[in-house]
């Protein structure tokens, strides 16, 4: 039986180093739909939400197509991160582990990887990035559709339409703010972009963030 | 002028001095303008729903000079036509029966709706793209249509439940004064036709004035609590009615008691505007400072060699 967090596809090579797939192919493709969606879902948002940043509909050919494909294009977000929650959710359950590494959140920023427990396939803060994103996305695309006025306009009142797009703009703040951590953690820490890029990471990377998850792999666990 | 108490006179179309334009803009949606040098006077359409007979010449004369085409609809067992505002009829006459508890009359209350060119116009103000929607400094709020990107946020700007969204062109539209017609010295269209001059257009004190009589002739009449509606909680409109209810303007199909920008638009685009970009800013700001203090995390060699180790001795 293998653990809860270990996902089809993972698998270690020995060698020099030692290579772990860590995502299919199908998975860094669902990823990257999601990703181009939602930066092109906060370039055109964020055009609509403050008035400095409208040149951002110069990206899309204007406010008028920046207002029609907006979202569209939050719809391919949905069907593409509702596939990648299918394949993540199972590794994302929270368990005790999780606690003792967010506690030690300090030794986490400060490069202390030796004092935190052994992770498995995804940490404490990957988890809540996972948990938060997916939420977020629920509320956005509830809240987006109320404000869908091209086909939905008469589905809801103009109060909850007002209720409905503060909604939508401060789930949107969130749902950014997550992912400048997201972005972030996977520069900080060298050689995870790999992982969604090649889908491989070296076995030094496992070893020291998922040590578990590798140990897990190896059958060693 | 035996006939009527006010007419208002053909001016002079040849006087330039009436013209009006981008100069004399005091607001512009998601953008700002420099402060006019001169100052309109503010200008007032005034309905006097006490006089309005229903003829709905206004909504014909409104449909003529906008050059706009209204479908043909169906028959919803009220007066009302079309149902509600559209995109090509900026101005609706409303028809309410409402009986009065202290005489048991039946009353035909006939209100002209439309836009009210509110002093503080939430449509302006919920508007996202620059220019899109204007105030000049008579008062007037215009709606600039090639601006206009659809989104329908001045829609949820508006206390009174006005714009329209046109699914043809996917711009949003509603009454514009006439401004076109008052650039010129003309007053709106609905003013021109109205036969019992229920509608008049003027200087925002001339229409104060004459309400004030119309006011004091409909006390005289038994309706002590006739008045003027011009609410303040918008800062004031720039079309105003007189009602012989005053105290009750929602009895005149739903006319907004004490109408204000929605709090959450105030907040929409007010405070949620400057916390979300900060917001946003500052989780940019620790990461770069927490990179530049702490530098990248790598893997050692020794995590390799571990791994190395692990992996060799492996079952696999």
């Amino acid at each position: 039986m293998t653990a809860y967090d270990v996902e089809t596809g993972d698998a270690v090579h020995p060698g020099n180093p030692v290579t772990v797939d860590r995502y299919t192919g199908g998975a860094r493709i669902n990823h990257w739909i999601t990703a181009v969606s939602l930066v092109l879902l906060a370039l055109s948002g964020l055009s609509l939400f403050h008035p400095s940043l409208y040149f951002l509909t110069g990206l899309f050919g204007g406010g008028q197509i920046t207002r029609a494909i907006h979202p569209w294009i939050g719809v391919v977000l949905f069907f593409s991160f509702l596939g990648l929650f299918i394949r993540f959710w199972r590794a994302n359950l929270w368990i005790a582990d999780d606690g003792t590494w967010l506690a030690r959140l300090k030794d986490v920023l400060t490069k202390h990887d030796d004092r935190l427990p052994e992770v498995g396939k995804y940490n404490a803060g990957q988890k809540m990035v996972f948990w938060g994103q997916s939420l977020l996305i629920i509320i956005m695309i509830i809240s987006g559709v109320g404000i869908w006025d091209v086909y939905f306009a008469d589905y809801t009142t103009v109060e909850t339409k007002r209720l409905a797009v503060l909604i939508h703009a401060a789930a949107a703040v969130a749902m950014i703010c997550i992912w400048i951590v997201h972005v972030y953690a996977a520069i900080w820490v060298r050689g995870t972009i790999g992982a969604m890029t090649r889908g491989q990471v070296t076995g030094g990377w496992a070893w020291r963030y998922h040590r578990k998850w590798l140990k897990e792999l190896i059958g060693k666990a | 002028m035996a006939l009527f108490e006010f007419e208002l006179p053909n001016p002079d179309t040849n006087n330039p001095k009436m013209a009006f334009g981008e100069a004399d803009l005091v607001r512009r949606s998601a953008s700002s303008v420099p402060e006019p040098a001169r100052k309109l006077t503010s200008v007032a359409k005034l309905i006097d729903v006490s006089k309005c007979i229903g003829c709905k010449a206004c909504q014909a004369a409104c449909l003529e000079w906008n050059d706009m085409r209204q479908e043909v609809g169906t028959n919803h067992g009220v007066y009302d036509n079309p149902e509600d505002l559209t995109p090509n009829m900026f101005t609706l006459m409303r028809f309410a029966e409402w009986v009065n508890p202290e005489t048991q009359n039946l009353e035909w209350l006939i209100r002209k709706d439309g836009c009210m060119h509110c002093e503080d116009p939430g449509c302006l103000k919920a508007c996202p793209a620059p220019g899109a929607i204007v105030q000049y400094s008579n008062g007037i709020v215009d709606f600039v249509h090639e601006n206009c990107i659809g989104c329908g946020y001045c829609v949820k700007g508006c206390p009174f439940n006005i714009p329209r969204i046109s699914q043809v062109d996917n711009k949003a539209y509603k009454c514009t004064l006439c401004s076109d017609r008052v650039a010129v010295g003309q007053g709106p269209a609905c003013a021109k036709a109205c036969p019992t001059h229920a509608i008049t257009f003027g200087t925002k004190d001339e229409m104060k004035k004459h309400a004030e009589d119309r006011i004091k002739d409909l006390n005289s009449r038994g309706f002590k609590n006739a008045g003027l509606y011009d609410p303040p909680g918008v800062k004031g409109t720039h079309v105003m009615y007189v009602l012989h209810h005053a105290d009750k303007p929602e009895i005149y199909a739903n006319l907004a008691n004490d109408p204000r920008i929605s709090p959450l638009v105030e907040i929409w685009k007010g405070a949620a505007k400057y916390v979300g970009l900060a917001a946003i800013a500052l989780f940019a700001a620790i990461g770069v400072v927490h990179h530049v203090v702490e530098g990248p995390n790598r893997v050692s060699g020794e995590d390799e060699e571990s791994a190395k180790k692990l992996a060799g001795s492996g079952r696999r």
